[in-house]
């Protein structure tokens, strides 16, 4: 029995030795890749245009930060539980999300559009999509903005990650997936995205779409909410958030 | 020599993808399956220190104490793992750190490997607990009547003679337990936990090479698993020395 | 080497007289108090809205579990047979797909059959022009062939034991009473096999219903789909999971009903 004696020691002594700091704030993002905005390289390090608008917002508020991956799907419930501290990764101010988590202000603002193969006529429209396959990604605005305008004539599957939806519109099991248009930049530019086009961005409905992309955090957490806000107005006075920006972007993504 | 037999499989693009270093996401791969491994052997153990005091408990606990492991087994064998570890992964971390904040200590905050140790734990506890009371209960009665009549403390009983003499009976269940364990762990790639599934996915994503990697992954589960059944065989070999032979007893 | 199946499970719960004792009663009293609060104090307000779809999903999860179940145990049959009697040529790659099936997870394969074949199909055009495309499109058929194989892998190996388990004199009896060979296997080989893998044949079922949620992760919406869009929609976390549980333990129940239905039905006369 002296084996599970080691191995209980060794349990304890994990449980012990991961348990993090408590001052720490703990940044939430999907373990699933969202280029460009996070994706891991080959390394597994984290990387993209969020993960060094978080270490300057970081930088910029003196906060001692520490990325943690989990899983979109699960994200708002990690927060409520106390596993993450804050979500920074493109989540959009609603209102549905509003009822139940706080917001920081809004750090980007981009349109909705629905991406199809080039041979395909689609319009981003009920009428436009009825009788086709939409791909969405789970916990989305666009799977609440589908399910919302779309679905009933036609037929919505939910995806973990957008990546898979769009390997599915490569492989031609959709007709056409909803996203954020500058997700979608980086699939159009890939060899596989070569198929496919954007058909047009959906009509704006401020209520599901939301305005903006802010940092979630807990209703109580205030004192991090003003932190984040002072640190974000920071580097956007001096010029960080454009210098990051710049290197993944071709276009302003700020917003109005 | 390898090098002209790979180029020639045409496996050059596959060996690239999987090399060790970036910008091959072999190291990935690698790094999931030991983060796998570690949670595995952790659960496994959790699960046999609960299995433990569950068998003892449905063997020899009161009637409240074995109808409470009853429905404790009966629920965790019959609710997919894949709900239990999104209720207990949520919920659980919720409600240990209420029950601390009670008892007047902080608040804790569990690691990703630590509360997925805790959850298949849990899962593995449940099945550990009926592996070893069917061991327990193969353990001759005359054998524990013996050590009583010699006014052995019930502790001392159970470390002497109860669990040696068991585990020869214990050992298959247990070996199948951990193999379970470390598939298990796969699902923990749902809460999105980096063991090895979920960095199978992140690399297939990045490079959509999706056939390359999952069936490295699935060529590395597999190692496991051969490797494990090899090491419990030595092991049940091991407990079972000194035992005659006994041809087609089971 | 070892071998490696999951642990069976059955539940023999004890005549009613004996289970109602005072202290399940007061634990009876204790549960139905929880009950009673969960439905009061708890969220339940979406369920109206849902229940269309959650049944839709709860009978997807049935069907996938009943239909993969069975083609499984079909599959499972050769390979059964395959490993215990067949020669080498067919033992070797029956034993092989069964190892491999069962030191991988399931979600593996589910992933690498629907994305693995997936990242595959523009490769070959001619996959969009032919008739099976409308099926090859919906993420379905990838989930049964998953669940089908899964199942096949784990009740493959039970089948080899049960195969190897019949007593030679009846197949010797048999074969001396001059009965031609398949015959011999349907009315004697196959039936006793078929009744000494029963008992674990229902706990099998069961660990292939904790397996089918996973399916859901490929776009099919099973009743832990449904679950998953209650929780997105209203952000409701807790409620629509216990239920999810009970769900579960209602079907895991009814499974085990069946087949001890089933193995009542059939006369226990083993040589």
């Amino acid at each position: 029995m002296k084996t599970t004696a080691w191995m209980l020691a060794g349990a304890a002594a994990l449980a012990l030795g991961t348990a993090a700091q408590a001052d720490t704030v703990r940044i939430g993002i999907a373990a699933e890749p969202y280029p460009p905005f996070t994706s891991p390289d080959a390394a597994g390090n984290w990387q993209g245009w969020e993960i060094d608008i978080i270490n300057a917002i970081c930088e910029a508020a003196e906060l001692d930060c520490e990325i943690v991956p989990t899983s979109w799907d699960g994200i708002i419930p990690a927060l409520l539980g106390q596993q993450i501290d804050a979500i920074m990764n493109s989540m959009s101010i609603t209102e549905d999300r509003m009822q139940v988590i706080d917001f920081s202000d809004p750090y980007y603002n981009t349109p909705t559009v629905i991406v199809a193969p080039k041979d395909i006529d689609i319009t981003p429209t009920p009428g436009g999509l009825a009788g086709r396959v939409l791909g969405v990604q789970v916990a989305t605005i666009h799977q609440t903005y589908a399910q919302e305008y779309f679905e009933g004539d036609t037929t919505l599957r939910i995806y973990q990650t957008q990546d898979e939806a769009n390997q599915d519109l490569y492989a031609g099991r959709i007709d056409a997936t909803q996203a954020d248009s500058l997700a979608m930049e980086a699939f159009l530019e890939s060899a596989e995205g070569q198929c496919c086009e954007i058909k047009g961005a959906v009509e704006h409905d401020e209520r599901i779409l939301g305005a903006g992309v802010g940092a979630g955090i807990r209703k109580e957490d205030t004192e991090l909410k003003e932190a984040i806000n002072r640190g974000l107005a920071q580097i956007l006075e001096d010029g960080t958030y454009d210098a990051i920006s710049e290197q993944y972007f071709t276009v302003s993504i700020y917003g109005n | 020599m390898i090098d002209a037999l790979i180029e020639a499989l045409g496996l050059g693009r596959t060996v690239e993808l999987l090399a060790l270093s970036p910008p091959g996401w072999g190291g990935n791969l690698l790094r999931g399956l030991v983060a796998s491994i570690q949670i595995a052997l952790g659960a496994f153990a959790m699960g046999l220190v609960i299995g433990l005091f569950g068998a003892w408990g449905k063997l020899y606990g009161g009637p409240v104490t074995r109808d409470l492991l009853a429905v404790y087994t009966t629920v965790v064998r019959a609710v997919p793992e894949l709900v239990l570890i999104l209720i207990l992964y949520y919920a659980g971390t919720d409600l240990l750190n209420r029950a601390l904040m009670a008892v007047g200590y902080g608040r804790v905050e569990l690691s990703g490997v630590v509360a997925g140790i805790g959850v298949l734990g849990i899962v593995q506890g449940a099945y550990a607990t009926e592996v070893l009371r069917g061991a327990i209960q193969a353990v001759p009665a005359g054998q524990v009547e013996a050590g009583r009549a010699f006014g052995m403390p019930a502790l001392m009983l159970m470390r002497r003679i109860v669990l040696p003499a068991m585990l020869p009976f214990a050992i298959p269940g247990l070996a199948n337990l951990w193999l379970i364990a470390t598939k298990d762990t796969a699902l923990l790639a749902v809460v999105g936990f980096a063991e090895l599934t979920l960095e199978t996915r992140q690399a297939a994503a990045a490079t959509r090479h999706y056939f390359t990697f999952f069936l490295a992954a699935g060529a590395l589960y597999l190692t496991v698993t051969l490797i494990s059944a090899r090491l419990f065989g030595r092991l049940e070999r091991w407990a079972r020395r000194g035992e005659p032979d006994v041809a087609g007893a089971r | 080497m070892m071998r490696a199946g999951r642990p069976a499970m059955r539940f023999r719960p004890p005549p009613l007289g004996e289970f109602l004792r005072p202290h399940r009663v007061v634990m009876l009293l204790i549960l139905l108090g929880i009950v009673a609060w969960c439905a009061l104090n708890l969220r339940w307000h979406w369920l109206p809205r849902y229940s269309d779809l959650a049944l839709q999903g709860l009978w997807r999860t049935i069907w996938l579990l009943a239909l993969s179940c069975f083609l499984g145990f079909l599959l499972a049959v050769p390979l059964g047979l395959a490993q215990a009697v067949g020669p080498r040529v067919l033992a070797v790659p029956a034993r092989a797909f069964c190892t491999v099936i069962r030191g991988t997870p399931l979600l593996l394969q589910l992933w690498l059959i629907y994305f693995g074949l997936g990242s595959l199909f523009p490769q070959y055009p001619w996959i969009r022009e032919s008739e099976l495309w409308p099926y090859l499109r919906e993420a379905w058929p990838y989930a049964l062939l998953a669940l089908t194989i899964s199942f096949a892998g784990y009740e493959g190996e039970v089948m080899r034991g049960a195969f190897k388990s019949v007593p030679r004199g009846q197949l010797e009896a048999a074969r001396a009473m001059g009965m031609p060979r398949l015959t011999l296997f349907r009315r004697v080989w196959l039936p006793q096999a078929v009744q000494r893998a029963l008992p674990t044949l229902g706990g099998e079922t069961v660990l292939q219903l904790k397996g089918t949620p996973l399916v859901a992760t490929i776009t099919v919406v099973d009743i832990y789909a449904v679950t998953a869009r209650v929780r997105q929609d209203t952000f409701i976390i807790y409620e629509p999971l216990l239920l999810l549980t009970v769900v579960y333990l209602m079907i895991a129940g009814l499974i085990v009903l069946f087949f001890r239905w089933l193995e009542g039905r059939i006369p226990q006369r083993l040589g």
